[in-house]
């Protein structure tokens, strides 16, 4: 931006509609309702219906303005509404402010929604932030003239488990029945009823499950939905509110944390027009108080004989630093020795998805400053060494990539390994727009079109699981893709060989911009600061002499490691031999493709220091457990998918509770060392003086294609396994929310017409392994690729890698279970 | 003009009704049904529009536009099919005309809709008719079926190359149907309720594709244009209002009934036709097209009942349901029993309609029962000012004009409801067609 | 019956405790089979865009259960892929889609103004006493559910009562009676404007656009809907005659 371009400002620009209101001249671009027009000029003309995100409707009325002149010289003899009508050039609005015939028409409208409301604001939780108590007040008469008998209906009534509605106080706006059809796409409430009868409501059967259902919530004007976890719960003048960003996927969607005497009473989505607009998943917004059970660690833990015990921070930190200590010496005085690029000592750093990228910086650092080793992964779940290069060459340390914008101007999108819905619900609704508004063209590689491919009007390019890098290699030839396309590909994309690659290969011969979409939001950051062996922060290869001299001058260190560090996979291995320590933050075993394989790395390994919010399988297998901060406890950032910089300010800052970094340096400082950063803001601003690395990019994955999963013939019930997580899943994160966990989707396994009619299958089916089965009701889906079955990675109770040990691409037993069977075991 | 030079009565749509079985096409092709079709098939298009439009055929569904002009609007590069959908939703109170023509003679529809269809370039045409008339959707499914048969519907008619299918779709009873837009998404499968203009449905219609939408007794007037010439048409009538039309008269009069008369006939003359008021009984007042349309008295007897005509007087010509009421009739009684209809029709969308309909019902039941509170005029008025004009679409216009229509001329009635039931002013029994023993036991 | 809405109300009663859905009470079980299905397929194949068959296949639902029913409410949601919320908004929008079962005759009377005033009210209000039922309410034999319709388009005949929606012109409270207890008799009933009577679920058959032969019983027409025309047969009143057809369509190529 130059100084040159303010000269533009006043020039009038020809895509500018210069009208009149209330006197007061005012330019807006083309198209601009009269509504939003009148807010340029400092007007703010009331509504209910309206809402810049919906489609126009006109239903409340209220914002009814004069229109003497409709810019042709002839005006209209009735009031009309502001939200339906766009400008005209020469058009002259009177609103409330100027014309007494909007003005009584506006109070005339705010009596008539009033007659039939119950006026129970005291009681309300809406009251106190209620756009029908302010307008009342603002824009309507002091009295009302209704004497009569009001419309009353019986009282709140669940329209899922987590949201009621109460029919008394809606307004019919229709904001909410309008969000779920032309937003979310789940048209589960609808208008009912006529006239003064006229209700929103749901099919009692099929009740309001949308995975962004709490949006309705939030955009009614009046108290109509509140949600069972608020519910009577706090005053909206009793709260404190923060804005933050969310961290249950890696859409870094901008929320706002409103809590009171120390508690976060509730999540309501931000108004971020870059990244989620004003829109939030439900996961995002009701499932936060998961860290407030019995389990959750207030003091450091020291492991005694087989149980841990409360130690003072002094023990902790000697126990940690006695332990590690050894580990990184392997029992001799190391420090001699540093700074010879020696092969790292037998210990290493295992970091989650709940990381802040400050603190997954500080583990980063700490790997290579204190424990002296490149021994650091983020990717606690499945994960290959493809991906790894894969981060390392198009991911890491590349900024600002494809953005959510970027998504909507797009000519083609192509979706690989990556369920939107599921995954990255802003996302969904970003792709869901364009394709609804835009006509964007949305292709999925995927073995069945998904409801979330299907409401994003997704074409299916059917590809049975682990065949996915064959795909990209020969896309049909109504899959166009240009410089203008873009190709989003999921985490895991990793578990299918060749993919990774495949899709660099199509984004260089197409010209399509490529963006990686991981499943949670510390992944991101995770990659930029270097949470993975070959990469030091800004994208630095570790291999890279010259890479490392960069990170040492800031860090101010004689020598960074510079041999190949392990893996996840490898420390765990390693680790499981005996002879390998761990630090462990935001890890679940359960998430890894062998969860055993990580319980026994855990429980062998030499010594294991984790850093952790609530008890968990790894707390369990430590030697010492220090207690960290929750993320609304601290400040600090996410790094989205699109390489955006999510900042946050802590929500309710706690001086008692140390933070990972915290810990962190504290460690490093009884071992002798220096962290440097003991604070999220002095970790930001190392990694901003790091910068992206300028230099040579490490090389691009070259994995060829391995056997693609051809499965056609569905011989004894052998299926090709797909699945992915749902939103709503066993996730720890959702514990406590059952209000939440009654709105998830209900764990079925799914196969193709032909499929299912080859191998019999009925109502139920047994899903097996050699390491064992579950139960499921089967859903038939029309075009689903044959010889493959879908089933939910982590739905409560059917975990796929805990009870079948299986991956997406490998092979399961599918057999009916047929009622007959039932019954016989009933008796 | 020539209005002198044409009869009182001229029947054209109604011309086949007493014939025997005028439902059935070889009735209707004996009296010359579907040569108008032959003949329209011969011209363009555009010639068809240029006809309708100079013949001056405006719609009969109540609003008057010109139909040919409707006809013109539709674009002709929009890349959808272009639909013709006809509003057979009669529901309007007191509007009784296009179920008796399709009653009667269905095949004058079907043969309007194929030409209208043509001239338009639709391929798809349906007929919405209402749902609570169920000899008219079987009289009109068995034309459509007897015009396939006949080859006048289906592909290539006539051999012409002209493509036309035509649905008879039910409806399900809602009269707020009969707005062109709640028509369409009705028609879509959705709850009836009407849409935000624009795109205005000859762009954006039915399935957001162009579309042309018609009164049933407009496209039926469309055959006998064709037939007989705009010359022929526009000699009927008045100066803005051509052609002959079908007038309703209901109520109070001796012989009610379907009158076809060109535009611009009086009250005073279809009333005498009609036999008067009942014996003994004076005119009290009267609608010139339906409810929705303010009511008149025996002042507007001999304006003449068109388009301006009834515009001069306050009013509005809409269907010519001309419901004549005597001095037995409690106006407030009426008034109320008009807009419970309203409030019962009201779809719900919009928030001056629907609460306000609540609303005034409860104070009408309170003046019905003589206990209104002194200032219930005036609050109704304004209830009016504030429902009128500021609503999503007419069907609220319609709920108030026969509130205030009933205030201007009545007035001292309605004051009379401050103290004294309707009841009591006006035995509801004497109003009925039938002695009433239960009326009398209660008097 | 205007004035059973305006007696003494209490606030705080729910007024419409039932409104919002079907009826999920009671008993569950539904007549749609295979066949059924398969003709509200065929209803969907007749539009352009299958969306449009809803009311259609509404009707034949009802024809098939005897009201809306949550089965056919799940089966139309199905065949048309749309939601049962969305379904649940269109049947209860429209009057005519019942949701407590229905007796094997509809009797609607007429309560709109002109209908009322000329002695619809009175009709109504006698059968509800003769038949002891209120309105939408069925009779204890399950013959006749009765109803107060709004106006039926058949005003020049009024007072009008509507039976499984074919007219009954001009009724009295004496006509009415007799009508019912025919009904009732199951005894044979002609509309007067229409075909013999059958039930209510035959007529929603048609209306669902399923063919039962009646279409030539009954009249063309009323006698008050040829009135103006025997008038003008009578006075030799017609329309002026046609033009000599040269000029008719030279005036169209001209302009």
């Amino acid at each position: 931006m130059t100084a040159a371009d303010t000269s533009s400002e006043v020039t009038p620009r020809p895509d500018l509609v210069a009208l009149t209101i209330d006197g007061i001249e005012v330019s807006v671009p083309k198209g601009t309702l009269i509504i939003r027009a009148a807010e340029t000029a400092g007007v703010n003309i009331p509504r209910f219906c309206d809402h810049p995100l919906l489609d126009p409707v006109g239903a409340c009325r209220q914002c009814l303005v004069d229109i003497p002149d409709a810019g042709n010289g002839r005006g209209f003899p009735k009031p009309q509404a502001s939200c339906t009508m766009e400008v005209a050039p020469g058009m002259v609005v009177n609103t409330q402010v100027t014309s007494p015939v909007a003005k009584k028409a506006q109070e005339g409208m705010l009596e008539f929604l009033l007659m039939n409301h119950p006026l129970d604001c005291p009681i309300c939780d809406k009251g106190g932030e209620c756009p029908l108590q302010n307008q009342a007040l603002s824009h309507g008469k002091a009295e009302s003239r209704f004497e009569g008998v009001k419309r009353t209906f019986p009282k709140p009534i669940n329209i899922s488990s987590q949201i009621l509605l109460d029919r008394e106080r809606c307004v019919l706006c229709a904001r909410c029945t309008r969000f779920s059809e032309q937003i979310a796409g789940d048209p589960f409430i609808a208008l009912v009823e006529r006239g003064a009868l006229q209700q929103v409501g749901i099919y009692e059967s099929e009740p309001f499950e949308s995975y962004f259902s709490g949006n309705t919530i939030q955009i009614c004007p009046v108290g109509a939905l509140t949600s069972s976890i608020y519910r009577f719960r706090s005053r909206p003048f009793d709260l404190v509110s923060v804005p933050s960003i969310a961290e249950h996927d890696a859409c870094g969607a901008a929320i706002r944390v409103d809590h009171r005497r120390g508690e976060v009473m509730r999540r309501l989505a931000g108004d971020d027009p870059e990244v989620n607009e004003e829109w939030i998943t439900d996961r995002d917004r009701f499932a936060f108080r998961s860290a407030r059970g019995t389990d959750r660690i207030t003091t450091p833990l020291v492991r005694d004989g087989d149980t841990l015990r409360p130690a003072s921070w002094p023990e902790a930190i000697d126990v940690a630093v006695a332990g590690l200590r050894e580990a990184i010496s392997g029992g001799a005085a190391q420090t001699a020795r540093r700074g010879t690029d020696s092969a790292s000592g037998r210990v290493g750093v295992l970091t989650g998805g709940r990381l802040t990228r400050e603190n997954a910086y500080g583990y980063s650092k700490f790997a290579r400053t204190v424990l002296n080793t490149n021994s650091i992964d983020f990717r606690s779940r499945p994960s290959s060494n493809e991906e790894a290069e894969f981060l390392a060459h198009a991911v890491a340390g590349t900024g600002l990539g494809v953005t959510n914008a970027d998504l909507e101007q797009a000519s083609t999108v192509l979706l690989v390994d990556f369920e939107p819905e599921d995954e990255a619900g802003t996302v969904f609704l970003r792709l869901r727009k364009a394709n609804r508004k835009s006509g964007l063209k949305i292709w999925t590689v995927a073995p069945y079109l998904s409801r979330g491919s299907v409401k994003m009007g997704a074409g299916l390019v059917p590809t049975p699981p682990g065949a996915e890098a064959e795909v990209l290699g020969e896309l049909p030839a109504e899959v166009e893709l240009d410089a203008g396309s873009i190709i989003l590909i999921g985490e895991r994309a990793a578990t299918v060989p060749g993919t990774l690659s495949a899709a660099l290969g199509l984004a260089e011969q197409t010209g399509a911009r490529l963006a990686w979409i991981p499943r949670r939001a510390g992944d991101r950051g995770a990659v930029e600061v270097g949470c993975l062996p070959g990469l030091l922060p800004g994208g630095r290869p570790v291999a890279d002499a010259s890479a490392r001299v960069d990170v040492q001058a800031v860090w101010g260190s004689e020598t960074l490691p510079g041999d190949d560090g392990l893996d996840a996979a490898g420390m765990l291995t390693a680790a499981a031999g005996g002879d390998f320590a761990l630090v462990v933050a935001g890890v679940e075993p359960g998430d890894f493709a062998d969860p055993d394989a990580v319980r026994t790395g855990l429980e062998n390994a030499s010594f294991v220091v984790s850093l952790e919010i609530r008890r968990s399988e790894v707390t369990d297998r430590a030697d010492v457990v220090f207690p960290v901060a929750l993320n609304e406890q601290q400040a600090g950032s996410f790094v989205n998918w699109e390489g955006r910089e999510r900042e946050f300010e802590a929500a309710l800052p706690d001086k008692t509770t140390m933070n990972d970094l915290r810990v962190l340096a504290a460690l490093a400082d009884a071992l002798g060392g220096d962290l440097g950063v003991r604070t999220p803001a002095a970790a930001a601003a190392e990694i901003a003086e790091l910068d992206r690395w300028d230099g040579d990019r490490a090389a691009a994955p070259t994995s060829t294609i391995s056997g693609s999963g051809d499965q056609d013939g569905a011989g004894d019930g052998e299926l090709a396994l797909a699945t992915w997580r749902t939103m709503i899943d066993a996730s720890r994160s959702n514990d406590g929310e059952d209000a939440l966990l009654g709105t998830a989707r209900r764990p079925v396994a799914r196969v193709g017409v032909r499929t299912a009619r080859d191998l019999g299958l009925g109502e139920r089916v047994m899903v097996s392994t050699t390491a064992g089965q579950l139960e499921l009701p089967l859903e038939v889906v029309p075009d689903m690729v044959n010889g493959v079955v879908w089933l939910p990675t982590n739905a409560p109770g059917f975990s796929v890698t805990e009870n079948l040990r299986v991956l997406a691409g490998g092979t399961v037993s599918v057999n009916p279970l047929d009622s007959a069977e039932e019954e016989g075991e009933d008796k | 003009m020539s209005e002198q030079s044409v009869d009182l009565l001229t029947p054209v749509l109604t011309r086949n009704w007493g014939d025997e079985r005028a439902w059935k096409l070889s009735n209707y092709e004996r009296v010359g049904g579907y040569a108008a079709l032959r003949k329209a098939l011969k011209q363009t298009p555009d010639e068809l529009v240029n006809l309708v439009k100079d013949a001056g055929l405006r719609g009969r569904g109540g609003a008057g536009f010109p139909t040919g002009m409707k006809w013109s609007f539709v674009p002709k590069d929009n890349p959808n099919p272009t639909y013709l959908v006809i509003n057979a939703d009669e529901s309007e109170p007191g509007t009784c005309k296009d179920i008796p023509l399709m009653m009667a003679s269905p095949h004058t529809l079907v043969e309007g809709a194929i030409i209208s269809s043509y001239a338009i370039g639709a391929e798809h045409a349906f007929i919405y008719v209402r749902g609570e008339v169920l000899h008219v959707a079987r009289r009109l499914q068995q034309a459509v079926r007897e015009a396939y048969s006949a080859g006048y519907l289906g592909k290539n008619i006539l051999g012409s190359g002209v493509n036309v299918d035509l649905v008879i779709h039910s409806g399900a009873g809602a009269y707020i149907c009969g707005e062109e837009t709640a028509l369409l998404d009705s028609l879509e499968g959705l709850r009836g309720q009407p849409r935000l203009r624009p795109p205005f449905p000859a762009v954006a219609g039915l399935y957001a594709s162009p579309t042309v939408i018609n009164n049933v007794e407009s496209i039926a007037s469309v055959p006998c244009i064709v037939d007989n010439g705009k010359e022929w048409f526009s000699s009927m009538g008045t100066e803005k209002s051509k052609g002959m039309t079908i007038y309703s008269l209901s109520g109070h009069v001796k012989r009610p009934g379907q009158f076809e008369a060109p535009m611009g006939i009086t009250l005073r003359q279809l009333l005498e036709l009609a036999g008067g008021v009942r014996d003994g009984h004076k005119l009290k007042f009267w609608t010139p097209g339906g409810s929705s349309t303010p009511i008149l008295t025996d002042e507007h007897l001999d304006l003449p009942l068109d388009y301006e005509g009834m515009a001069g007087a306050g009013s509005m010509l809409g269907t010519k349901a001309l419901q004549i009421f005597d001095d037995t009739t409690s106006v407030v009684r009426t008034t109320l029993r008009w807009v419970e209809f309203y409030k019962h029709e009201s779809c719900g969308k919009c928030t001056p309609c629907r609460e306000g309909s609540w609303w005034l019902v409860q104070i009408l039941l309170r003046l019905e029962a003589g206990e209104g509170v002194e200032g219930d005029i005036e609050k109704m008025l304004d209830l009016c000012d504030n429902i009128g004009g500021r609503s999503f679409c007419a069907l609220a216009d319609g709920a108030v004009a026969c509130v205030t229509s009933a205030v201007r001329y009545f007035r001292e009635e309605f004051e009379q409801a401050y103290h004294t039931p309707a009841w009591e002013l006006f035995p509801y029994g004497r109003s009925a067609l039938f002695a009433s023993s239960k009326e009398g036991a209660n008097a | 019956m205007s004035g059973s809405e305006s007696g003494p109300q209490h606030h705080f009663a729910s007024h419409f405790a039932d409104s919002g859905g079907v009826d999920f009470s009671g008993d569950q079980s539904t007549n749609i089979t295979e066949e059924t299905r398969e003709e509200l397929r065929q209803i969907a194949a007749r539009y352009p865009q299958a969306r449009s068959a809803l009311l259609p296949m509404l009707h034949l639902v009802q024809s098939v259960e005897g009201r809306v029913t949550p089965a056919g409410i799940e089966a139309c949601a199905e065949i048309l892929e749309i939601s049962t919320a969305q379904v649940s908004g269109v049947a209860t929008f429209y009057t005519m889609y019942k949701r407590k079962p229905m007796g094997r005759h509809h009797v609607g009377v007429c309560t709109t103004a002109l209908c009322a005033v000329m002695g619809g009210d009175q009709i109504l209000s006698d059968l509800q006493d003769h038949l002891g039922v209120g309105n939408d309410e069925t009779t204890e034999d399950g013959k006749i559910t009765l109803e107060h319709v709004e106006c039926n388009a058949a005003c020049d005949f009024a007072p009008v009562m509507m039976v499984n929606w074919e007219f009954m012109d001009n009724m009295t409270p004496d006509s009415a009676r007799e009508l019912v207890d025919k009904l009732r008799a199951d005894e044979e009933v002609t509309s007067t404007r229409g075909a013999t009577i059958s039930t209510w679920r035959d007529a929603e058959r048609v209306l669902a656009g399923f063919d039962d032969g009646r279409a030539d019983e009954g009249p063309a027409a009323g006698p008050a809907s040829t009135l103006g025309l025997e008038i003008a047969k009578e006075k030799g009143w017609q329309a002026p005659a046609v033009p000599a057809e040269a000029p008719a369509d030279a005036g169209q190529e001209e302009k």
